[in-house]
């Protein structure tokens, strides 16, 4: 694959949306188990919602 | 000591979180820079030529903006009481406030001004010569910002006083920023003679900034 | 209608744990797809050489860019209009995706006009409307994070976006006539490459693929909206049973 006289530019942008994309989809990853996390804290502390008692959201 | 430092964290961390200064100061940072070629107009030759002393007036306003908060947040929930009747001296504390407010409103800004220099069409050293100069004034913007802070702490319709206290402190900052610089960019005066000022301003009012405001704070009531 | 069905929370999390997986997957499939046709097969262009290869990640976030803040607009009618639920959830979400694939399209821009047009920025209309779309973001997205209370930070922020959304093509004619008042210093020919299929192709798979990583992330991020107001909520009345 010969990307020419401007491979730097090709490879950069590709990379940078690598790393932009790449770090919307972990930041979404991370403070998804970030509330799961705190979600479980708050269980077993006995905090919860009247309607997670009945029907647990997450068994 | 461990004090300073539980303050240093605390600081740090409301910062960043919902309601705190760090993520608006840099955005209006970046209105502000985006702003100037708008009334100036896209003129790419002009716009190169002042692109430097956009970047530092832009980072002076964003400073501003979010030093106002330092003392009012505290003031109104009652834990500047606590730390002027803590058996930690006053300036240290405020000192430890000050490196916090720095990491979190003036640290983004030295690190976000090259990406705004694209929109100058000014080149890599340069960028370079505006964000040394930029990290090495952006302290004593802090220090000196302080001192209005402090003044203003106690009064809740406070408004523009902060700026307009601040402001003509900030002036000499502001000059030798731009000229270390420009002394980067296109000479003829070597850029050591305003960058080493630059950085004597920012150690006198590390020193100065935080004496000063602990006397204001003392006297407030 | 679907969509009113889901207003419950919690019936939204339900239908849409088990659809992710399915996305994710089908996404991974398409982009990589698109990836390796940008990257392989599509054939440099006579004027462009392989810098076309850039388009194929510029255009798609661009479309995707503006799509997002119609999406939001439509959320934030749902708000204030029909006072569906979840619309300002979905707004919410949708911010900072939107923001990111703007940013995106704005560094592959730069990285494309410097070998094309030698400059990484230049102020005509298009950038410059593309620009302002960005800082909206930023502000819509300080606007939630400023205001403590979601459902007061929703209608605020409904606002903002709906503004934003009448705006956007008024910016886009007023920078139009402000670039032809002042005269530039050097004048930029913005000649796109001609769309062969060849190119055509790879570029609609990539906005395919842009779409759907759009729809996987919005409605991943949706829920960990669901899931943060629950734990706020919580939090809430943990701190309340303390206080007593």
């Amino acid at each position: 694959m010969n990307l020419g006289p401007h491979a730097a530019f090709i490879v950069t942008a590709y990379a940078a949306a690598a790393i932009v994309l790449g770090g919307l989809i972990a930041w979404i990853r991370i403070d998804y188990r970030l509330q799961r996390r705190k979600l479980a804290d708050l269980e077993t502390r006995g905090v919860t919602r009247r309607s997670d008692r009945a029907t647990p959201t997450f068994p | 000591m461990s004090a300073l430092f539980a303050l240093f964290i605390r600081d740090l961390r409301l910062a960043v979180r919902v309601g705190g200064g760090a993520f608006m100061g840099v955005l209006f940072f970046l209105i502000v820079v985006a702003l100037v070629p708008f009334a100036i107009g896209p003129d790419n030759a002009l716009l190169r030529r002042i692109g430097p002393a956009i970047l530092w007036l832009g980072a002076l306003l964003a400073s501003l903006l979010t030093l106002d908060q330092l003392f009012a947040d505290d003031h109104e929930d009652g834990s500047l009481d606590l730390i002027l009747m803590s058996s930690a001296p006053l300036p240290l504390a405020i000192l430890a406030k000050a490196c916090a407010h720095w990491l979190t409103a003036g640290l983004p800004l030295v690190i976000a001004a090259p990406l705004l220099g694209v929109f100058f069409n000014i080149d890599l050293l340069s960028m370079a010569a505006v964000s040394l100069t930029l990290l090495a004034g952006t302290p004593a913007l802090t220090f000196l910002g302080l001192i209005g802070a402090a003044l203003a702490a106690a009064l809740r319709r406070g408004g523009m006083l902060v700026p307009v206290l601040i402001l003509p402190l900030s002036i000499p900052v502001l000059i030798f920023g731009v000229a270390a610089s420009n002394a980067a960019i296109a000479g003829p005066v070597p850029f050591g003679t305003p960058f080493t000022i630059l950085c004597a301003l920012s150690l006198v009012s590390l020193v100065v900034g935080p004496a000063a405001a602990a006397a204001a704070l003392k006297h407030a009531d | 209608m679907a969509i009113t069905g889901l207003a419950n929370p919690s019936r939204f999390l339900a239908v849409v744990q088990p659809i992710l997986p399915w996305l994710t997957a089908a996404t991974v499939l398409v982009l990589a797809l698109g990836i390796g046709q940008a990257l392989f097969a599509a054939p440099d262009d006579y004027q462009q050489g392989a810098t076309v290869k850039i388009m194929f990640l510029h255009v798609p976030s661009a479309w995707l860019g503006m799509f997002c803040w119609a999406l939001m607009s439509v959320a934030a009618l749902g708000t204030l209009v029909w006072r569906h639920p979840l619309a300002d959830v979905a707004g919410k979400a949708a911010a900072p995706i939107g923001a990111a694939f703007t940013l995106l399209c704005l560094i592959t821009g730069a990285l494309w006009g410097r070998p094309m047009w030698g400059t990484y920025w230049v102020w005509d209309a298009r950038l410059t409307s593309v620009l302002i779309l960005f800082l909206l973001y930023l502000g819509v997205i300080a606007l939630w994070r400023t205001v403590e209370d979601p459902s007061r930070a929703a209608r605020a922020a409904a606002i903002l976006t709906l503004v934003g959304a009448v705006n956007l093509p008024i910016i886009k004619f007023s920078v139009d006539w402000w670039n032809t008042l002042h005269q530039p210093a050097s004048v930029f020919r913005l000649a796109g490459p001609a769309i062969h299929p060849a190119i055509l192709t790879p570029l609609i798979v990539m906005a395919i693929g842009f779409l759907l990583l759009f729809v996987t992330l919005h409605l991943a991020a949706i829920r960990n909206e669901i899931l943060r107001r629950r734990v706020r909520t919580l939090q809430l009345m943990q701190a309340e049973s303390a206080a007593e």
